[in-house]
């Protein structure tokens, strides 16, 4: 991967809005970054921190009002927010798809599992009925479900969730799309089914050179998948950095907070060490605090934190981070 | 699935053996001497003393209704004790009437009422969801005769293009029906409102959205699909109801109906008649549902009946 090529996918300055009846909710808040080609991107954060958010904006999901999407989405040349509803239907699960965090209420259970499948490959790849049933099943063979052509006959309920969750793997795969959302793929999975299905995304995404978001607020998945993280916290990045870096040196003190929570089973470990906590609350959109966001939380709070924003100091490439700690 | 059938079809006999005991005793218990009602005000007491012997009147209540079941095993409805006339012969005489009203109000009734719940589910707190709303809440609260006489006043006395009211032609038929389909219309258009504005928020609603479908293939293969079964279920009880028969469109359209014959047989006291109309209305009532409970297996593959 060449770091300095044109991206894949480049976010300049987005902003969320929802207009709510308690007011307007800043759910992204301006934020920047960049997808290679190829490569896997780790998005983490606490619940709430914006990171779906930031994938349905992208995807232009979001139901228009009550959400507000500003700033650019450049892919492929294109911004996507300029784009009319029909082009941006053509770049949904053709360019860029997803995958969603729940696999038992992702997929329609009234529509056999292959024509699921099936119908973007037609819509896309403008095959006949049969030509895409029978990609379905290749796909879903390739996705390692036994039996591939009973399966995708059968519905639903007839999968678990791991199986469901490698349908809607198959799904996104097929039609060959250059980026991923992955929006918590595994959280909703069992530990043993979240590494198969983890390797399997890893291993498609290396065979068919599919750069991946991975949307995840679990550092374990980070560490073994990504290339490059983004800290998120309260709609903002906090924090950017190469996996490595982030994990030997976290510069934030909310991502040393994130690190710090994080059980370690084993080596180098006092037998009595407690789990650290970040203590207190995600702040409420409707009512960020002034200065940093993440300063009522922070063990390192001075002064000025409350009141003035820090702003992002670049450390290198790819690597940035939110603090007035770094400034001095 | 067969065995189901078979097995709800048996069930159905407790039901009506049910429906007879629960309608014969409350019929003997309403005020008035259906002998008396027959024999006129000028009857004498022989008269009616004789009338009453005739129709088995003299005898214990619970000895009349064995007699009742008895024939009604035999499939024998009784005679009309105004017309002397076979129950099942009036009923029959009917019943096709009702029935045609019946599907015509129905089919009217969610050709309109789906397609305007899913607009309004689609576009909701718009102007057109709250014209939807807004016809169906007129729909829904006026009162039916006054609608149909309205509409007998405008289309057959102003501008004469159908006909006040009878039977015999297709132009016969799109009064009465519009008038009963404004009701039910209005009940499944806020029925698939409801239904289908909470399926449009659910997760795979995102996933087709996701893989770039089309907005109308999202709703009517996704989402629409999802949201039938409270519909199906809305209809299919509606639709029972029209075959008992709509006693006020009946008189308004003066349309030989089931709804009506009921109402004069019970101000006649004419037991049979009453009798034999309320249990074929309860078994059709009751196959109506078996209808619906089966379509559900269609519209949902994860409903399996053993």
């Amino acid at each position: 991967m060449t770091v300095n090529a044109e991206p894949l996918l480049r976010v300049e300055n987005l902003y969320t809005r929802f207009d709510t009846m308690d007011g307007v909710v800043t759910a992204v808040d301006g934020i920047d970054f960049d997808v290679h080609a190829g490569e896997t991107l780790g998005l983490v954060g606490e619940s709430g921190c914006g990171k779906s958010v930031t994938a349905l904006s992208i995807l232009r999901l979001l139901r228009c009002p009550p959400a507000r999407i500003e700033g650019r989405i450049l892919f492929g040349g294109r911004d996507l927010l300029q784009l009319d509803a029909d082009a941006v239907r053509s770049v949904r699960g053709r360019e860029i798809s997803m995958i969603f965090q729940e696999p038992m209420t992702s997929l329609n259970p009234v529509l056999a599992i292959g024509e699921q499948v099936a119908e973007g490959v037609r819509l896309h790849q403008r095959l006949s009925r049969r030509e895409s049933w029978q990609r379905a099943v290749e796909m879903l063979q390739k996705v390692q479900i036994p039996s591939p052509e009973i399966r995708a006959a059968q519905y639903p309920h007839k999968f678990s969730g791991g199986m469901r969750q490698r349908a809607m793997i198959a799904m996104a795969l097929s039609c060959g799309p250059k980026l991923i959302l992955a929006d918590e793929p595994t959280t909703a999975l069992d530990v043993t089914i979240q590494a198969q299905i983890m390797s399997l995304m890893m291993q498609l995404k290396q065979e068919l050179n599919t750069a991946i978001v991975l949307i995840t607020h679990d550092l374990g998945i980070v560490a073994e998948t990504a290339s490059r993280v983004i800290v998120m916290y309260a709609g903002q990045i906090m924090e950017e950095a190469p996996v490595r870096d982030l994990f030997k040196d976290p510069r934030h003190p909310y991502t040393r907070g994130l690190l710090g929570s994080v059980p370690v089973i084993g080596r180098g470990q006092r037998p009595n060490r407690r789990l650290q906590e970040i203590p207190g609350m995600v702040p409420s959109p409707l009512r960020m605090p002034a200065g940093c966001r993440f300063h009522p939380r922070c063990p390192q709070v001075a002064p000025r934190c409350c009141h003035e924003a820090p702003p992002m100091v670049l450390l290198g490439e790819h690597r940035r981070v939110r603090c007035w700690l770094e400034t001095v | 699935m067969l065995n189901y059938v078979i097995k709800r079809l048996f069930s159905m006999i407790p039901v009506l053996v049910g429906i007879s005991i629960l309608l014969f005793f409350m019929l003997r218990m309403l005020p008035g001497d259906p002998a008396q009602v027959l024999a006129g005000q000028m009857a004498s007491p022989e008269e009616i003393e004789t009338i009453r012997k005739q129709l088995g009147l003299d005898r214990p209540v619970y000895e009349q209704y064995l007699s009742y079941l008895g024939r009604l095993v035999r499939l024998d409805l009784g005679r009309s004790a105004r017309t002397q006339n076979p129950v099942i012969e009036e009923i029959w005489a009917r019943l096709p009437n009702t029935a045609l009203l019946a599907v015509v109000a129905i089919g009217l009734a969610c050709l309109f009422g789906i397609p305007a719940g899913v607009i309004s589910a689609v576009r909701p707190y718009t102007w057109v969801d709250y014209a939807v709303t807004m016809g169906a809440l007129f729909g829904i609260s006026m009162p039916v005769f006054w609608l149909g006489l309205m509409l007998v006043v405008v289309f057959a006395v102003v501008l004469r293009w159908l006909p006040a009211g009878g039977t015999g032609s297709w132009q016969h038929v799109v009064l009465p029906s519009v008038t009963l389909a404004s009701f039910v219309v209005a009940f499944i258009a806020r029925m698939t409102r409801s239904t289908m504005l909470e399926t449009l928020s659910l997760d795979y609603i995102s996933t087709a959205r996701s893989k770039g479908l089309k907005e109308e293939v999202v709703v009517i293969k996704h989402a629409l699909k999802n949201a039938l079964i409270p519909i199906v279920t809305v209809v299919g009880l509606q639709f029972g109801l029209l075959l008992g028969g709509a006693v006020l469109t009946e008189t308004v359209f003066a349309w030989p109906g089931i709804g009506r014959l009921i109402v004069d047989s019970i101000l006649a006291r004419d037991y049979p008649v009453i009798q034999g109309t309320i249990l074929i209305f309860g078994l059709l009532y009751i196959l109506v549902n078996l209808a619906v409970d089966i379509l559900y297996v269609v519209i949902d593959p994860r409903i399996r009946y053993e």
